[in-house]
């Protein structure tokens, strides 16, 4: 949480947020399945402002051959902010954030991914953030399931991602910039719709005990919304004559 | 860290064995933590220090505290920052080098828990507005390892906070000049971390480096000490269910009161 000082209404006394939502309502989103040519599989995503691209390769050879592993394939994640996707000019090379948000969407996508089908082979997800605008870890993510999806690779389950927060001592759905950078929490859920598992979890700023459950809970019905565009995508893509 | 060998695969099992009757490899409860034992003032030459065994896991925070220019964008506020470095005599498997994403999420973990719960009022490090403020940084090393470092980090760097002392400047004509006399750090709250695994489907406290090693999950809850959750963070390859979480976060406040006392001790009276 940035805690900036701010004159900005975040939650009027009707309910409406800071770019007109009710707070239980998530900003448009589109995706769109197999937009690259030589990607096994890849994604576009706009959520709300941010516009992301996903593109997986794979399962293939690993190079570094050490990196291997005889008795599974390997998930490999790279998110990465392109210098002209923030206000200011951001620095190419890799920064500590984007390491540590690559290892968590890893690592939520993992449990998904069938990896031990395909031993000694990685299969790798490039994410690639053009906008950014509050949120991008999730819609990063939701781009990378269709992508994998898209590259054929079995999953157990889709993986759906999408923030919860709390504004004005409110729990809201989908945190935006304005709202990450002046309200009181943001946490970021990634969930398996099917299995019903939580595989991606942050937050920072303060909540009560009481609220941290209430977020997960609202949390969890924005992930289930963006699943149902996530089928869609896949589904129009794969069976464009039954979409109407 | 790692290694599955043949004899990690026997130790998992045993670890799950034992937890289907309510055990731990160790003997302890599942959401029993090990010994806390924490020495402050060891490194005489840092702002204050703390030495932080949490079982045989071993970490030494340094704070040292100097003027800096602020953040461009927040002038006003002091600058607090919290690092963690595993040195390489920790763990055999521990190679010098730039920090893997293991260690950098270590790093960041243990600040956003601590810089969340606004521990230290970074309003009062002002010398200057926009001009001079003071800098905190709070450096962790480990210097053994025997799993959750998470907690280790963040208990030795709260508690080299509590007993830091920081030097005065007021900002003359050549900048900020260093003044006579020591004051405490300005402390709002005490932030106390409790990191859980999931191994199966139960949920442990403080795990050990064997329990580590074969957990499917993990979990990192920061609160505060009016019992608010206010930092957190899932990690390791499998994922949680709402009813796990819930009870994720009632073990973390629970735990956390104990924790909260033996760390509000190193403050003398």
């Amino acid at each position: 949480m940035g805690g900036r000082d701010t004159d900005m209404v975040l939650l009027d006394e009707n309910g409406i947020r800071c770019d007109g939502r009710k707070v239980d309502e998530p900003r448009r989103i589109t995706i769109k399945a197999g937009v690259l040519k030589n990607a096994n599989g890849s994604a576009y995503i706009e959520f709300g402002d941010n516009k992301i691209l996903a593109g997986v390769y794979g399962p293939r050879d690993v190079h570094p051959k050490h990196m291997s592993n005889a008795d599974t394939g390997i998930l490999r994640c790279r998110y990465h902010m392109v210098p002209f996707s923030v206000s200011e000019r951001k620095n190419p090379a890799p920064s500590r954030r984007e390491i540590e948000i690559s290892k968590v969407i890893r690592e939520a996508l993992e449990p998904a991914v069938m990896l031990e089908r395909f031993p000694r082979t990685a299969v790798d997800v490039y994410m690639e953030i053009l906008q950014a605008d509050g949120g991008t870890r999730c819609a990063a993510l939701d781009a990378a399931a269709v992508a994998l999806a898209d590259a054929g690779i079995p999953m157990r389950d889709m993986v759906s991602a999408c923030a919860a927060g709390k504004v004005a001592d409110t729990v809201i759905l989908d945190v935006n910039n304005e709202e990450d950078q002046a309200g009181q929490a943001d946490m970021p859920i990634a969930y398996m719709p099917n299995l019903n598992q939580i595989t991606l979890l942050q937050l920072d700023g303060i909540m009560s005990l009481e609220e941290y459950n209430k977020c997960i809970e609202i949390g969890i019905k924005g992930c289930k919304i963006v699943y149902e565009l996530q089928k869609k995508a896949l589904a129009e893509k794969y069976f464009p004559e039954e979409q109407s | 860290m790692t290694v599955f060998t043949t004899m990690d695969e026997l130790k998992r099992n045993r670890i799950m064995d034992l937890l289907q009757e309510g055990k731990r490899i160790d003997g302890r409860a599942l959401d029993e933590y090990r010994s806390i034992t924490i020495d402050t003032g060891v490194v005489p030459k840092a702002n204050g220090s703390a030495r932080v065994r949490l079982g045989d896991s071993e970490v030494i925070c340094g704070i040292k505290i100097q003027p800096d220019r602020p953040f461009s964008d927040v002038g006003e506020k002091g600058i607090f920052i919290c690092t963690a470095e595993l040195l390489p005599l920790s763990h055999p498997t521990v190679e010098t080098g730039p920090p893997n994403e293991s260690v950098i999420e270590l790093a960041r973990v243990v600040d956003r828990g601590i810089r969340e719960s606004h521990m230290i009022d970074l309003t009062q490090l002002v010398i200057k507005k926009d001009e001079s403020v003071v800098g905190v940084f709070a450096d962790n090393v480990v210097l053994d390892y025997d799993g959750n470092l998470f907690d280790a980090c963040s208990y030795a760097a709260t508690s080299a906070i509590l007993t830091a002392q920081m030097p005065r400047w007021e900002y003359g004509d050549n900048g900020p000049e260093l003044q006579e006399g020591l004051e405490p750090l300005p402390t709002t709250t005490l932030p106390v971390s409790v990191t859980m695994a999931k191994i199966g489907s139960h949920i442990i406290a403080d795990p050990n480096s064997d329990e580590w090693d074969c957990m499917d999950a993990r979990i990192t809850i920061t609160t505060n000490s009016e019992g608010n959750i206010c930092a957190l963070q899932k990690g390791g390859k499998g994922g949680f269910t709402v009813d796990e979480l819930a009870t994720c976060g009632e073990i973390a406040i629970n735990s956390s009161n104990k924790i909260r006392d033996i760390l509000q001790a190193v403050v003398p009276k």
